[in-house]
């Protein structure tokens, strides 16, 4: 019986793998891989340029800015994506800016505090500031919480309050946007910084965070990655990803469009 | 081990040398995989580098500090954590449906056992996140602490330790049932004295095979641990394990920081290892069960 | 005496009731947050705006996809490589020790390490490209150790007898092994077979980087598909606004496995059955 059963699923894949085997590749498929970030919005991109494109398939992958570095360079991606800027050692890259992320510092929403000056959080992210009532709140102590290493967000954190990482003394070190949002708001004394678009809808849905004022805005760029100056297919993708009809998809992941940089 | 008492045939040869050879190939596996970690460690652990894992203050692989030792710590604390509240946990469930429950809860109960190992870690994860690390957090915030990790660590390894408990004493043969019923032994003098000692092979099977699973969990962990990297002094401190440090920083890392993180999968491997290999010595100098 | 009897029981109740209150809580969780969003639709539909809206569909197939090409080289590869440990070699070898020891440090490979294995192995060096086939395969390489000790277990359990009544009977090693052992050991290899399919539906880490992320229907095993729990880790860690979609994903993939584990343990019972009935 298992046996039997086995074989008619065994035969049925083959048959199934089989078929499949011989399809082309050519010029009518791209692939992208990196950041993810960028990569919900370049799936709905893609999407979209498929279906005025027929006949194009695009494939989005993710995994980091890095290895969207890295497989633009080896040519396992056409493309590559990165949530950051390329550094020195990737110069010999092109990179082609199609959208803005801002960055927010956010508290649990039971947290009277309404506004940080920039030195109270250098010196609640250094460990200098331990209690809520040392800012003017109440009696409770501060969980502060931080971006894991080699993270843009983090490296725009640190040089806009002007701190080094080993002087950080974090209580969670987190990965990911929603994973910031989901430790602040189960967390009345904790204090996080993330992605603005995230944190206003997060806020607007009714999650309990509330997003500080920020003297001076923080922003990094959202990059497609390509070896040489971007031809063919690749480069139809890259701009109509930088042209005007996808600010809908870029507002619909809560980043801000090239045509407004500032928001 | 058993042995074939029937002499071999022709085809059985053939069938022996074919078995050996698939064998060989899943062995091949776990060179290639040592052997492509280590490549991609290289760059740090060639020469004398390797030092700086051990004597480096803290990990911040973009000012070429490079301390792994914290995490080791706190990989081990969190593994052995977890082991210590699930071995009982799962072995009681499993004498509980093959010698206490009645058939109506003994079924559906251990097809929740089942369930429960597939159960994706994320969702683990997500759990924690959003339940235990905000209770926690009442009681000694920031919530996310090595302690939340055991827990759900624990619930995640479970499965295992229950599922391979039960599996090694549901196969115990009948017949030492029955000489315990004749000597007249008490039901828990029974599973106590003789079915759990001899089926101690494959439950202590089953308790590596979750510790080394609790030792190579990711996404889980990371998601509770709160992953500050430091040793753990207590309970309630935020602990970073080696492959949540992996998880984490491989995405944006370049270089010799990538070249770390592969470095600490590899440390991770030497660590299976070692658990391993101690086990497999503690085991061999014991009786071999009931064959 | 009779005390001590007495509280071992009810210590042994606790327990299980310990285990069936901690599942209690994470499945209520799942299902009180996902069962909203579950419906025909959401199962039929394809995904859009990053999955908020619209269904999984795609993301089921693939996910079915992925385990079945897993399947197909593990069931041979780790069925195989038991019956040699418990059957074919000698327990005190030198050898079959050490391949003891390598199927223990593979089974606590961590599943990342896995992801970057397959993603250099498969992806790369076979040039499989981000596919179906290269993300089953790294699958398989995380299921092989489970299923094989498991299965080696079941197999070292059956009663010598049964192999000396082979053997009176005048059958050879395989007609034994395929008539009487692997029927016996069945429910062992079952529980193994469970225990990897569970590691593998679950598997986030090594999917993300061997069958990737595109999240429409897959023409091929050569095409990427997206796995479920890669859909539920991406909504839920970064996707904006996509918790209930994910807690509905998450509560599709759970009774994806009760479905898997309740058919494979009645097929199991009823080889058992229909083999040992035969012998007898």
């Amino acid at each position: 019986m298992l046996s039997k059963s086995l074989t008619l699923l065994l035969t049925l894949y083959i048959v199934f793998a089989g078929t499949a085997v011989v399809h082309a590749k050519g010029n009518t498929r791209l692939v992208l891989t990196g950041s993810s970030t960028v990569a919900p919005l370049a799936l709905e991109m893609a999407k979209r340029f498929e279906k005025s494109h027929p006949g194009v398939r695009i494939d989005v992958q993710t995994g980091g800015s890095s290895r969207g570095v890295v497989d633009a360079r080896t040519g396992r991606a056409d493309i590559g994506m990165a949530s950051r800027s390329l550094n020195q050692s990737e110069s010999d890259l092109f990179s082609h800016t199609i959208a803005f992320d801002g960055i927010s510092i956010i508290l649990n929403k039971s947290n009277p505090i309404n506004s940080l000056s920039n030195v109270q959080i250098q010196n609640i992210y250094t460990g200098k500031i331990r209690n809520w009532y040392q800012v003017g709140g109440p009696k409770m102590p501060i969980t502060v919480v931080n971006k894991a290493e080699g993270r843009s967000t983090l490296e725009l954190f640190l040089h806009h309050f002007g701190l080094k990482n080993s002087n950080i003394k974090a209580s969670v070190i987190i990965g990911d946007n929603q994973q910031g949002i989901k430790t602040v708001s189960g967390n009345p004394g904790a204090i996080g910084y993330v992605s603005v678009g995230a944190a206003e809808f997060e806020e607007g849905y009714g999650t309990p965070i509330k997003l500080l004022p920020m003297s001076s805005p923080l922003s990094r760029p959202l990059n497609l990655i390509t070896k040489q100056a971007p031809d063919g297919l690749a480069k139809q993708f890259i701009l109509f990803a930088q042209s005007s009809e996808v600010n809908d998809l870029i507002e619909e992941q809560y980043f801000v469009s090239l045509a407004a940089p500032s928001k | 081990m058993s042995e074939f008492l029937s002499p071999p045939k022709n085809i059985d040869r053939w069938l022996g040398i074919g078995l050996s050879m698939l064998m060989g190939l899943v062995a091949l596996l776990l060179i290639l995989i040592v052997a492509f970690l280590a490549s991609e460690a290289w760059p740090v652990i060639q020469g004398d580098s390797w030092a700086r894992f051990f004597n480096s203050d803290g990990w911040y692989p973009l000012e070429n500090k490079f301390g792994l030792l914290p995490m080791l710590w706190a990989t081990l604390a969190v593994s052995v954590g977890a082991v210590v509240l699930a071995f009982p946990l799962g072995l009681g469930s499993a004498i509980f449906i093959e010698y206490y429950a009645p058939r109506v809860i003994g079924k559906p109960f251990s097809s929740v056992v089942t369930l429960l190992a597939g159960v994706p870690s994320v969702v683990f994860g997500l759990w924690g996140l959003t339940e235990l690390v905000p209770l926690i957090n009442n009681v000694h915030p920031p919530g996310a602490s090595l302690l939340t990790a055991i827990l759900v660590l624990t619930l995640m390894i479970l499965p295992t330790i229950s599922l391979t408990s039960r599996s090694a004493l549901s196969s115990l043969p009948a017949h030492l049932l029955q000489n315990s019923a004749a000597l007249a032994l008490s039901k828990k003098s029974m599973i106590v004295g003789v079915l759990v000692p001899t089926a101690s092979k494959g439950i202590v099977g089953g308790v590596l095979l979750a510790l080394v699973r609790a030792l190579g969990e990711t996404m889980a962990v990371l998601m509770v641990a709160g992953n500050v990297v430091q040793t753990p002094s207590g309970l309630f401190d935020p602990v970073r394990v080696l492959t949540a440090n992996i998880a984490l920083e491989m995405a944006y890392a370049t270089g010799e920081h990538r070249a770390a993180l592969f470095a600490s999968g590899l440390l991770l491997m030497v660590l299976v290892i070692c658990v391993v290999w101690m086990t497999s010595r503690l085991s061999s100098g014991e009786v071999n069960g009931y064959d | 005496m009779a005390m001590i009897d007495r509280s071992f029981t009810i210590i042994i109740w606790i327990m299980a009731g310990l285990v069936l209150l901690a599942f209690g809580w994470l499945v209520s969780d799942v299902v009180v947050q996902g069962a909203p969003k579950l419906s025909w639709q959401f199962l039929m539909d394809e995904p859009t705006r990053s999955g908020r809206e619209g269904g999984i569909y795609p993301i089921i197939v693939s996910t079915l996809l992925i385990l079945m090409t897993a399947l197909v080289v593990v069931l041979p590869l780790g069925l195989g490589s038991a019956i040699w440990l418990a059957e074919f070699s000698s327990k005190s070898s030198k050898r079959v020790r050490t391949t003891r020891l390598i199927l223990d440090v593979l089974a606590g490979v961590p599943s990342i390490v896995f992801g970057l294995f397959g993603y250099a192995f498969f992806c790369g060096f076979l040039d499989l490209g981000f596919s179906i086939l290269s993300g089953g395969l790294t699958l398989a390489c995380m299921m092989l150790p489970i299923l094989i000790r498991t299965t080696e277990a079941g197999l070292a359990a059956v009663p010598q007898d049964w192999r000396k009544a082979g053997a009176a009977l005048g059958m050879s090693r395989t007609t034994l092994l395929w008539q009487v052992l692997l029927p016996y050991a069945s429910p062992a290899i079952t529980a193994g077979l469970l225990l990897s399919i569970g590691r593998a539906t679950a598997e986030t880490a090594a999917l993300i980087f061997t069958s990737g992320y595109v999240d429409r229907m897959p023409e091929s095993i050569n095409d990427s598909g997206r796995a479920l729990a890669v859909h539920i880790y991406d909504l839920s860690m970064n996707v904006v606004g996509g918790d209930k979609a994910s807690y509905g994903s998450a509560l599709v993939l759970i009774l994806m496995v009760v479905i898997i584990n309740l058919s494979a343990s009645t097929l199991s019972e009823f080889w058992l059955e229909k083999k040992i009935s035969r012998l007898k």
